[in-house]
């Protein structure tokens, strides 16, 4: 990558103008080439990493293939199947499709509670921002589900809490009524990051408005529904879109939590896990193909909701 | 005997009852949420038995027998574990700061064709779902012999598929002056010496979340290292710590406790030590 800069041509005989005016094509032509060189690894890893393998994912979800033997085409019946026979496919949908729609909002809500507590100045603020942001560091490591697998055990740390009033707890993780609240749990239990997210937002807001307001004999609830949350719905929005998609993929805590298997009775069978199931335990990789695009689909489409949908509900303000 | 407790200076009093409240809450709070941790801490010092019999905090007999037994329970003594995750994550590091700023740099300030559709093509990879490129990555790592090996770990990092952090960069970039840019063009340097004498020193905050970001998801990272090593000579301390699940029925806790507690200890150093930097990455991007 030398060659670039070693090309120090007296390329300004006569000054020009710095941005804006005519450039020679000869300087726009090396600095293409420039750029192309930077990109190198970006592009390949672009093809070969990722455009490559998603369509090479999308041919493979109508075929049947298990890494031995060649791919047969089978047109849509990976589809069909997952849809119409495939009643542990439709359940892992319907289980990730609880987590995400009960966690989430719980996390966010979590987050900017904390977020408006600890906003204006309170002191220590940095070190409960910390305490509150580690959970959200260590939260998807192997450590913390075995922890967690361990705490809500039969003979674990909430039981045994619960015996000191008395009460006998079932085996959290091993029933099937309650092993998804366990994981659920766990997601709000990292709403740290988020809250971060809100903090910066709420600082963005003058305090201009806030003082205009109470002139105007506004309290604090009206301040609250009035200023904080209209403007803020930029940011609740950004988290609720990056959280839909990054809970929609969790996986780690449910394999480890479940010892692999998404039990007990498939009721923490996420979409990703079932879909490592078929692809590398089964290795049925053709319908793991194809769960991962409709994953891919359920995604955008959910996003692309949230999108218009925001339409109705963010404020942008009128500032610009 | 006691005096009478001196009244609180008036000029304080205002101000008390509701911070200290809302103080005492927040600290209740946070001992709540970090109560499972500091449990597991406790727990990891505790003789076996010993465990599950109390919840409370502090032991009432310390044993460091957890870590020994821990330690060797496994194929390997953990702190081989500890070296392959060191290393993959290492080099996941130093690929992630070079190829993503090399990326970064032509995005923020080089003219090229196409520059906006290539753009928008990154940002689009951002919010991929890694699973729809899993099954063909997989094959092809395994049709080139490299399972069990770091290439498939390494590999997406080495070619900036870490759409994220270019994005991170290339806001950061912009807000620099073009102007040292043009100065140092002036004095005759070229793009890439202007990258690196000019535009990377001055990147170091976002070069430093995106090596405690890499740092920290490299070290958590579960599903690659689950998929791409299935022998125990390559373990890395994710999937090790898995296989204590797989190994032991109920009775070894206090080991894979202590175990845990060592996987969970770079990322909590890196936290204490970068977080200015790691708030930061969160608050302005939305990094988790």
């Amino acid at each position: 990558m030398t060659e670039v800069s070693v090309a120090v041509k007296p390329r300004r005989a006569v000054p020009e103008p710095a941005r804006g005016g005519h450039r020679s094509t000869k300087r726009s032509r090396r600095e293409a080439r420039a750029a192309y060189l930077f990109l190198a690894p970006w592009f390949v890893g672009l093809l070969v990493i990722t455009i490559g393998p998603i369509f090479a994912s999308l041919y493979l979800s109508f075929t049947d293939y298990s890494l031995l033997e060649e791919a047969k085409w089978i047109g849509f019946d990976n589809y069909i199947k997952m849809f119409t026979e495939d009643d542990r496919f439709l359940n892992s949908l319907q289980v990730t499709t609880v987590y995400v729609i009960v966690s989430v909002p719980l996390q966010l809500a979590f987050a900017l509670a904390l977020a408006l507590v600890l906003d204006r100045g309170l002191r220590g603020l940095s070190f409960y921002r910390s305490i509150f942001y580690l959970p959200s560091l260590l939260g998807g490591s192997v450590a913390i589900a075995i922890l967690w697998r361990k705490v809500f055990g039969a003979d674990g740390l909430v039981n045994a809490v619960l015996a000191m009033f008395g009460i006998e707890g079932p085996g959290w993780v091993g029933h099937p009524d309650y092993a998804l609240g366990t994981l659920i749990l766990l997601h709000v239990w990292t709403f740290g990051a988020p809250m971060i997210i809100f903090l910066a937002g709420l600082r963005q807001i003058p305090s201009s408005y806030y003082e205009a307001a109470s002139v105007d004999g506004a309290g604090k609830w009206r301040q609250f529904r009035s200023i904080t949350i209209p403007l803020l719905t930029p940011i609740i929005f950004f988290n609720l879109v990056l959280e839909l998609i990054k809970s929609f993929q969790s996986f780690t805590q449910a394999f480890i939590v479940s010892g692999g298997k998404g039990g007990p009775a498939d009721s923490t069978l996420f979409y990703t896990l079932y879909l490592y199931l078929e692809g590398f335990k089964n290795y049925d990789m053709g319908y793991a193909a194809a769960m991962a695009w409709v994953l891919l689909l359920i995604i955008a489409g959910l996003t692309g909701v949230n999108f218009l949908a925001s339409k109705y509900w963010v404020f942008y303000g009128d500032t610009k | 005997m006691a005096t009478p407790s001196r009244p609180v200076p008036v000029l304080f009093r205002p101000f008390r009852g509701g911070r200290v409240a809302k103080h005492i809450l927040l600290i209740g709070f946070g001992l709540v949420m970090l109560y499972p941790l500091l449990w597991m801490i406790s727990s990891s010092l505790k003789p076996e038995e010993l465990i599950f019999r109390e919840p409370g905090l502090l032991p009432s007999q310390i044993t460091f027998e957890n870590y020994t037994e821990g330690w060797y329970a496994l194929k390997h003594p953990f702190g081989y574990y500890l070296w392959n995750s060191a290393v993959v994550t290492a080099i996941s590091v130093v690929a992630n700061l070079v190829a993503c700023s090399l990326a970064a740099y032509a995005f923020a300030r080089l003219n090229f064709p196409l520059k906006k559709f290539w753009f928008a093509i990154m940002l689009g990879t951002i919010m991929l779902p890694h699973h729809v490129t899993i099954v063909p990555q997989y094959i092809m790592f395994s049709e080139l012999g490299l399972i069990n090996t770091i290439w498939p770990l390494v590999m997406p990092k080495i070619l900036a598929t870490d759409a994220f952090f270019i994005f991170l960069m290339v806001q950061f970039i912009r807000t620099l002056p073009r102007e040292l840019d043009e100065a140092a063009e002036i004095d005759g340097a070229g793009y890439w010496r202007i990258y690196i004498r000019v535009v990377m020193p001055l990147c170091m905050p976002a070069l430093a979340t995106t090596a405690i970001f890499t740092f920290i998801w490299t070290w958590n990272d579960f599903l690659s290292q689950l998929l791409y090593l299935n022998n125990p000579d390559n373990f890395t301390v994710p999937v090790a710590l898995r296989t204590f699940l797989d190994a032991s029925s109920d009775s070894s806790w206090g080991p894979m406790f202590a175990m845990s507690i060592i996987a969970l200890g770079p990322i909590f150093g890196f936290f204490l030590a970068g977080q200015k930097y790691l708030i930061r990455g969160v608050a302005t991007t939305g990094l988790k």
